[in-house]
């Protein structure tokens, strides 16, 4: 039987186009900035507090992800040649472009920084480097939620608002996690508290996040993005967890305890870019999640349109 | 088409597709327009938005049915019974619009005292011939005057000796009855007398009354039985076409194939013709019957014509027996009132056009060199000749039968018993393949090695590539100039012909043979270009006609029987008037007026609207301000309006000819049907119908139900294809239940060549499908989407299968019919491959044209068919259990077993 | 905001906007040019998929028998512009239950002529002659929106807005990353593999720039596709839906005509006979740079608590404040 359609949709067919974005290189991505730019800032912190085996693992890491991240951007574009059309021109309305502008400059200063630092050329223009970096590692960590943010993918769209202090949390966690993964167990007390805040934070904005959707955080805890959310928050908990028993003994008696706990924050980080992407995906295949919103949109205008002319015609009829 | 040929003297749509802007209702029947014609159906959306209702009536819910505001689903085959339906509504509840019924029809004539009707014969006319499933129709004539005169009682003396006269056996009394029919497409039949009128339309054996009989049958709960639509719904479309009808609105009809591809076919039109003749809907603007016709010139390749019965402007072919000299070729027509009284001007003009200086007066026009008719050579009795190894070679040229003619297998057979078979088309056709990868190949009913035919294939150039005119549904001849020259090897039809003959006669030349003459003496010479490329216009300067200083002639009535004029068509004649191609004037429709006369041309004599004479009453005014169209102007003395008089231009309302006057000269001033020999739009046919004078309601030869209105059960006059590959379902069998009918869809062309082959096309419907109800699905386990096996007696198929409410199960009384919708476009080669339908249809035919049925029975089941030899076991069971044995194959007339009737 | 999204793009992001090719920087530009695709008159036909494939030398896009009711080419995308919707929708005056089939004795089932008892109200088609069923043709195109997300979002700026205020693809410019995709609400661009660029209607740039009129609607035989100055088809859009009100087909409805929807009116907009969904339209859109500007403050706020969330981390070591070793 020719199917009949549903009442919200065309033969159930999605309503938006499924971002084409490739995985696992978007997701990497999202997630090795978030890495790359809370690593910088760990960076110069370290510097700045005289922590040379934080500060080279960060610098390094930082580096790292600068040029893992290019690598997916242009594996995703298909051909390197092409990420140059992305300098043709600077636009703030594409996240992208933006991005392209955080991630050159950055890609640069952390590799300026990472190659100073480890063959000691130009010490001081290397600390400015840094310097430089960490300035550009924060949005690194945060713009893509905007890359997100600014579709149509209702998952995303809707979640604005929460999207960047998700992403924030999590590159913190992100970042923490992989210097107390691969820096000296002794210097990562700030690796320490940067990941457990993140992690808190990562965990608490997205509930929050999830609340107020309603109906659209759907996506987020069902199949596949479900999975991956929920993998996440076990992993990202068991950082929490993990760290706190390594935190207990100051990091002397169970370094494995905050080595693993840093993995598992990395590990719960890069779980949650698979989930928000997923989920993303989710909410694009099915229209319910275009038409009911939407439908709903249309449905609150009018009550308040009726309302306000109620309420005028009232005042007309008494006067 | 007899149909419309009959009734109101010429056989082409009356109206034209921008004319259906001006209708108040339109009721679209047998045809799916808006997808088979959807440039054309632009206009009805026009009138639409105009106010119009739209009304459409087809077994399926289509894109048409989609836009119309009423869509009646009803059973194929059976829309005589819905259109008696309305007949008798109208006539019962005296709707008809009286005053154009009195004046211009023949509903006053008188008919002789012998005519019985299917009431009182159980389904037939009277004159049927059980022997040979023929009709002398002497009993159907108009009754004599009373005071005949010597040249009319010549006449009927005539026609009463003339019974039996045509040359003995079945195939020449038919192929006269069917040149006879066909020779209709500009001419109406002739009858030898106006014939005595009562014009208070109250004489029990007038016309008026005798309809009035005939149709009281036709009762909405007898329309229910036969077509499954709701006497609601009979009531609607009446209520529609009766309230948009009479002086101040009009309504028109279109239909097409699914009308046509029946063997009641002819009538089906006819009873559409007695619809508008009594709603006073013929010749005025937005009424008419719009004819759509099929492929882009398919009107002109009926006007010069591709048929082997009728000569250019639907002379008759002469028959081998009867015609000996141009005398006796024109006789039964000539002299007759209206115009195609001076057909003998019009055969000798032809004769001219053909052997140039050869033809003289003394040797008859090479009346002589003629080809004769000896029987009946239709394409499908052609194709029996073939497996019967009477016919030994074959050229296709533009055409794919083995897939797009009825009965595939048959038509392949017939292609591997050849000689020699030349196929000119665009394409690699699956009609120049079958012998390596047809369906009988498959199943080893055909082996390649020993399928002696020779076949050569020669590239044809496109429509594109090559100028020339299309003459399409409305008559209209438009000339398409050439865009890009043909690619290798390809040549146009006009170079190919040209060069055929030139080699042909260089064979010849010089040879002392009689036989030879005819090819040696024609006018052969046509001027070349540069690349050797005939001119196309020069051979539309030939159609037009010249006169005897080598000048074109502007109209038919310059047209001389003398010898000094020459035309290749006379119903053309004008096109190149002034020497200039007239089909080639492209001024668009926003800068001229509504009938657009300054685009293209359009025979006769570029007039839009046929029979136009009748958009003003008897007294030559318009019938209403807002329908006036052409009417009398009494002070110049003449006839004007906006659209080109279909009248004699001076002739006054208030005319009566003098008694005995002669072709034109015999045309009333109150009679619009000017091809007619009595002027008169005709309800009743007293001559040029094959299987009766008036339209009844038969049965498809297959049929899962038994005729409700008469005991005859099949058409009696249809011609069956007897042969071995054309078994037929046995009528009521339970192992062939459904009814299947085929069509088309927007997306493809007929037999696929031309849209199979296209990537833009073919990913629009890229599968062969059926459709099917809801409920034929549930009782089948039919799953939508999946594959199915649909089989007949001749093979079985497969398709897709879409389940959809588009189709409806209809309710007959107490039986339920389910039917099922084949495109059928498919066949093996393209890009887009499967089985094609017309594997499944039998090959019965209509009697007045030789086209075959679209419909017939099947059964329907889930999966894929049987491959290889299991495909022919396959339906052998079938054949088996439905108990088909040698007299299905038979087909005679009326010894058909399942004709319940004729025993009676 | 707005002197935010003053900064953030050249062109308006929301909201009403009258001279969309001015926005855009053009001057003495030509009127704004689309569509007004009028669905109550579309019959199906899909000329225009075809005439805009052929023009636009678009590739075919796969050969699928959907069971889509007569849709095969089933939505927009790289390779397919202009799209022919089919809808079979049967009234809920019909759509009861399936029958029963079993005691039906339809022919096959038993034998041929068997007496049936009918389930009260089952005919063919309904007392009023309405066959229940509607079957809606539509054909949906790029929208070409007033504010374009697809252009918005484009890093490479291969996405313009024209001098008729159409928005086109610039094919050597574009570099494939994708994010026109699932930025426009309508869900029509998308990416034509192997190579990964993006493609959509171009409302035949081509053929405005030499004043013709675009392929499909030149193919259209109905005037479903109505091509001209914006302006002018919305006056002519209104005044059709009253004139179907009149007549008594109160479904019909305007789609992306209002200036003041969240797209700010479409180019190319429709007058529809159910609701969007229904079609596969989107009920309400909003471009998405409509919340830009809180998505960058959201963003910035983010990376701000970001450093500080890293700041304070190494609160409580001794500042060593070197530079360098
Ligand atoms: N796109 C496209 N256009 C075409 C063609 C094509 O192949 N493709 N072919 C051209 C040609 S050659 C022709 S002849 C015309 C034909 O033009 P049409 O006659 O309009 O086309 P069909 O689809 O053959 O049949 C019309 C309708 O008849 C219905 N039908 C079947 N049997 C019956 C019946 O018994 N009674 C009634 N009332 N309806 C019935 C079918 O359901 C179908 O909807 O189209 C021309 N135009
Ligand atoms: N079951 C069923 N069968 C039907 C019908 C139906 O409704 N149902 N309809 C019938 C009807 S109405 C028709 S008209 C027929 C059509 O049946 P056919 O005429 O057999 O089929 P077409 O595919 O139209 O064949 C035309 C061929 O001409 C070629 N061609 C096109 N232009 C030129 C040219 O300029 N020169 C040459 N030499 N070749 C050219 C094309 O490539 C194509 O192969 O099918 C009939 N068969
Ligand atoms: S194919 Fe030609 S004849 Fe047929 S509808 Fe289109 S324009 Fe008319
Ligand atoms: S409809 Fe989509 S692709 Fe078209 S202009 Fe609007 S946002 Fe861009
Ligand atoms: S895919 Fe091309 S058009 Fe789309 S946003 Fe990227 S660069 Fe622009
Ligand atoms: S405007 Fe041109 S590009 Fe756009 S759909 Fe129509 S034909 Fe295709
Ligand atoms: S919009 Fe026009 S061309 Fe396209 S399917 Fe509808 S009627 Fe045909
Ligand atoms: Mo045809």
């Amino acid at each position: 039987m020719v199917p009949e359609p549903t009442f919200e949709s065309y033969y159930g067919r999605p309503i938006l186009k499924e971002p084409t974005w490739k995985t696992p290189d978007v997701p990497i991505y999202l997630w090795i900035g978030g890495v790359a730019g809370g690593s910088a800032l760990l960076a110069e912190g370290a510097a700045l507090s005289g922590l040379p085996g934080l500060e080279r693992v960060t610098r390094l890491t930082a580096a790292g992800g600068a040029v893992v991240g290019t690598v997916a951007l242009v594996h995703d574009l298909g051909r390197p040649e092409r990420f140059l059309n992305m300098l043709r021109v600077f636009k703030p309305t594409s996240p992208l472009s933006v991005g392209s502008y955080i991630l050159a400059p950055f890609s640069s200063f952390a590799g300026a920084a990472a190659a100073s630092h480890v063959t000691g050329v130009a010490p001081r223009l290397g600390r400015l480097a840094g310097l430089g970096a960490a300035v550009f590692g924060p949005p690194l960590a945060t713009y893509t939620a905007a890359l997100f943010a600014n579709t149509a993918i209702p998952v995303w769209h809707e979640a604005h608002r929460e999207l960047p202090f998700v992403f924030g949390g999590s590159a913190a966690a992100a970042a923490g996690g992989t210097a107390m993964l691969l820096a000296p167990v002794a210097e990562t007390g700030p690796a320490v508290r940067m990941a457990a805040v993140g992690a808190v934070a990562e965990l608490g904005v997205s509930h929050r996040m999830e609340q107020r959707l309603g109906m659209l955080a759907e996506p987020y805890g069902k199949g596949l993005a479900g999975r991956l959310m929920r993998l996440s928050r076990a992993l990202t908990v068991a950082g929490l967890g993990l760290s706190a028993v390594s935190a207990g003994a100051s990091g002397r008696g169970r370094p494995w305890a905050r080595r693993l706990a840093g993995a598992s924050y990395s590990a719960g980080s890069l779980a949650l870019r698979f989930a928000v992407f997923e989920a993303g995906r989710e909410s694009a295949r099915d229209p319910k999640y275009v038409v009911v919103p939407q439908r709903e949109r249309i449905r609150a205008r009018e009550e308040a349109a009726r309302s306000a002319a109620s309420e005028t015609g009232s005042g007309t009829l008494s006067g | 088409m007899p149909g419309l040929g009959t009734s109101f003297g010429r056989g082409g749509a009356t109206t034209s597709l921008q004319d259906l802007q001006n209708a108040d209702c339109i009721l679209i029947e047998g045809s799916n327009m808006a997808e088979a014609h959807p440039v054309g159906f632009q206009w009805v959306m026009e009138a639409k938005r105009r106010g119009a209702t739209i009304i459409h009536v087809d077994p399926r819910f289509t894109r048409t049915s989609a836009v119309s505001d009423l869509h009646v689903p009803i059973r194929a085959g059976s829309d005589i019974a819905f259109l008696g339906g309305l007949v008798n509504h109208v006539l019962s509840n005296d709707l008809d619009f009286r005053e154009y019924v009195v004046a211009y029809t023949n509903a006053a004539n008188l008919i002789d005292e012998d005519y019985r009707g299917p009431d009182d014969l159980d389904g037939l006319f009277s004159g049927f011939d059980p022997e040979t499933g023929l009709y002398d129709p002497i009993s159907w004539r108009y009754d004599p005057p009373e005071d005949m005169n010597a040249e009319e009682r010549e006449r009927d003396r005539e026609q009463r000796e003339d019974k039996d006269s045509a040359a003995t056996g079945e195939d020449a009394k038919r192929s006269h009855q069917a040149a006879r029919s066909e020779s209709h497409g500009s001419g109406g039949a002739p009858v030898s007398w106006k014939g005595a009128r009562d014009e208070t339309l109250q004489h029990p054996r007038c016309v008026f009354q005798i309809l009035k009989r005939h149709f009281a049958r036709y009762t909405p709960e007898m329309v229910q039985q036969a077509c499954g639509i709701s006497p609601e719904q009979l009531r609607q479309v009446a209520d529609a076409l009766t309230a948009n009808s009479g002086r101040e609105r009009t309504t028109a009809l279109a239909y097409a194939v699914g009308w046509t591809h029946h063997t009641t076919g002819a009538q089906t039109i006819r009873t559409a013709s007695i619809l508008q003749l009594l709603l006073g809907n013929i010749g005025r603007p937005g009424g008419g019957i719009l004819a759509l016709r099929g492929h882009a010139s398919i009107q002109g390749s009926t006007d010069i014509p591709t048929l082997f019965n009728i000569l250019p402007g639907y002379l008759p072919m002469p028959l081998a027996d009867h015609h000996q000299s141009v005398d006796e070729w024109v006789r039964a027509d000539e002299g007759k009132a209206g115009f195609w009284g001076e057909i003998r001007s019009y055969a000798v003009s032809l004769l001219k056009s053909y052997w140039g200086d050869a033809a003289t007066a003394e040797n008859d026009f090479c009346f002589d060199y003629l080809p004769r008719l000896t029987g009946d050579h239709s394409t499908y009795t052609t194709v029996k000749a073939q497996i019967e190894g009477r016919c030994k070679g074959y050229f296709l040229v533009g055409e794919n039968p083995a897939v797009g003619s009825a009965n595939g297998k048959m038509q392949r057979l017939g292609m591997a018993n050849l000689d020699w078979l030349v196929v000119r088309d665009l394409q690699m056709i699956e009609s120049a393949t079958f012998w390596k990868d047809g369906p009988e190949i498959e199943t080893g009913e055909l082996v390649t090695e020993e399928i002696g035919t020779e076949i050569f294939f020669l590239p044809a150039a496109n429509h594109v590539e090559k100028s020339g005119s299309f003459t399409q549904t409305q008559r209209l001849l438009q000339w398409r100039d050439q865009a890009v020259p043909p690619p290798d090897d390809c040549q146009s039809e006009l170079e190919f012909y040209v060069d055929l003959g030139n080699r042909i006669r260089a064979k010849l030349a010089g040879s002392t043979d009689e036989m030879d003459r005819p090819l040696l003496d024609l006018a052969w010479d046509y001027p070349v270009d540069e690349h050797g490329e005939p001119d196309p216009e020069a051979v539309l300067r030939e159609i037009n006609g010249t006169g005897p200083d080598g000048a074109p002639l502007s109209s038919y009535t310059e047209l001389k029987a003398d010898g000094s004029t020459s035309c290749g068509c006379w119903i053309y004649c004008g096109v190149y008037a002034d020497g200039v191609n007239q089909s080639r004037r492209r001024t668009p429709h926003w800068e001229q007026d509504q009938v657009a006369a300054e685009w293209g041309w359009a025979w006769p004599a570029n007039r839009r609207i046929l029979y136009n004479r009748a958009s003003a009453a008897p007294d030559g005014t318009p019938w209403s301000e807002r329908k006036r169209l052409v009417w009398w102007d009494p002070d110049e003395g003449r006839w004007t309006g906006s659209d080109v008089p279909d009248f004699i231009i001076d002739r006054a309302p208030d005319h009566v000819p003098e008694p005995g006057a002669k072709g034109p000269d015999a045309i009333g001033g109150q009679d619009p049907f000017v091809m007619q020999t009595d002027g008169k739009g005709w309800l009743f046919s007293p001559v040029g119908v094959a299987d009766g004078p008036l339209p009844a309601h038969y049965e498809p030869p297959e049929s899962p139900v038994r005729n409700p209105v008469y005991a005859q059960q099949n058409n009696p006059g249809r011609k069956h294809l007897s042969t071995p590959s054309n078994p037929m379902n046995p009528s009521f069998s339970e192992v062939f239940p459904y009814v299947f009918t085929t069509y088309r869809l927007t997306e493809h062309h007929t037999a696929g060549a031309m849209s199979r082959t296209l990537p833009y096309l073919t990913e629009l419907q890229p599968e062969p499908f059926c459709e099917v109800s809801p409920r034929l699905a549930a009782e089948r386990g039919l799953e939508h989407g999946e594959w199915v096996t649909i089989v007949t007696a001749r093979s079985a198929i497969e398709a897709r299968v879409l389940v959809t409410e588009r189709l409806r199960s209809l309710r007959l009384g107490q039986q339920w019919v389910e039917q099922v919708g084949l495109p059928y476009h498919w066949g093996r080669n393209g890009i887009t491959t499967g089985d094609s339908p017309n594997d499944l249809v039998n090959v019965t035919m209509d009697p007045n044209v030789s086209i075959q049925d679209k419909v017939g029975t099947c059964d329907i089941r889930p999966g894929r068919r049987p491959r290889g030899a299991a495909l022919t076991a396959y339906v052998e069971d079938y054949r088996r259990r439905a108990g088909v044995g040698p007299e299905h194959l038979d087909g005679h007339p009326t010894a058909h077993p399942d004709d319940g009737g004729t025993q009676a | 905001m707005s002197r935010l999204s003053e900064f953030l793009s050249p062109e308006s992001l929301w909201g009403r906007l009258d001279d969309v090719s001015g926005d855009a920087g053009h001057e003495d530009h030509p009127p704004r040019m689309g569509f007004f695709t009028d669905t109550s008159v579309c019959i199906g036909c899909k000329a225009c998929e075809v005439a805009c494939k052929e023009w636009n030398e678009v590739p075919d896009d796969g050969y699928q028998l959907t069971g889509m009711s007569y849709d095969n080419t089933q939505q927009l995308g790289a390779s397919t512009w202009r799209h022919v919707a089919f809808v079979e929708k049967t009234l809920p005056s019909r759509a009861k239950p399936a029958p029963e089939v079993t005691d039906l004795g339809m022919p096959g089932s038993g034998p041929p002529g068997r007496e049936v008892t009918l389930p009260h109200g089952e005919d063919q088609a309904t007392e009023s002659g309405d066959s229940g069923l509607r079957w809606l043709m539509s054909s949906d195109v790029c929208k070409h929106c007033t504010h374009a997300a697809c252009l918005d979002v484009c890093p490479t700026g291969s996405l313009f807005r024209t001098e008729f205020g159409t928005v086109v693809v610039q094919e050597d410019i574009c570099n494939g990353c994708g994010y026109c995709v699932p930025a426009c609400p309508y869900g029509v661009i998308d990416q034509r593999k192997p190579d990964g660029r993006a493609f959509k209607c171009t409302l035949c740039y081509d053929r405005l720039k030499e004043g013709q009129t675009p392929a499909c609607a030149q193919a259209c035989p109905t005037e479903s596709i109505q091509y001209g100055e914006v302006d002018e088809l919305r006056v002519r859009a209104a005044a059709r839906v009253e004139e179907l009100h009149a007549k008594g087909v109160d479904v019909a409805r305007l789609y992306g005509a209002d200036p003041d929807d969240g797209v700010g009116g479409d180019g190319a907009f429709f007058l529809l006979l159910d609701e969007p969904e229904v079609y596969g339209l989107p009920p309400d859109p909003i471009v998405t740079t409509r919340d830009l500007g809180a998505m960058w403050r959201h963003v910035g706020a983010a990376a701000v608590a970001l450093a500080g969330v890293g700041a304070a981390s190494f609160l409580g070591r001794p500042f060593a404040g070197r530079w360098g070793r």
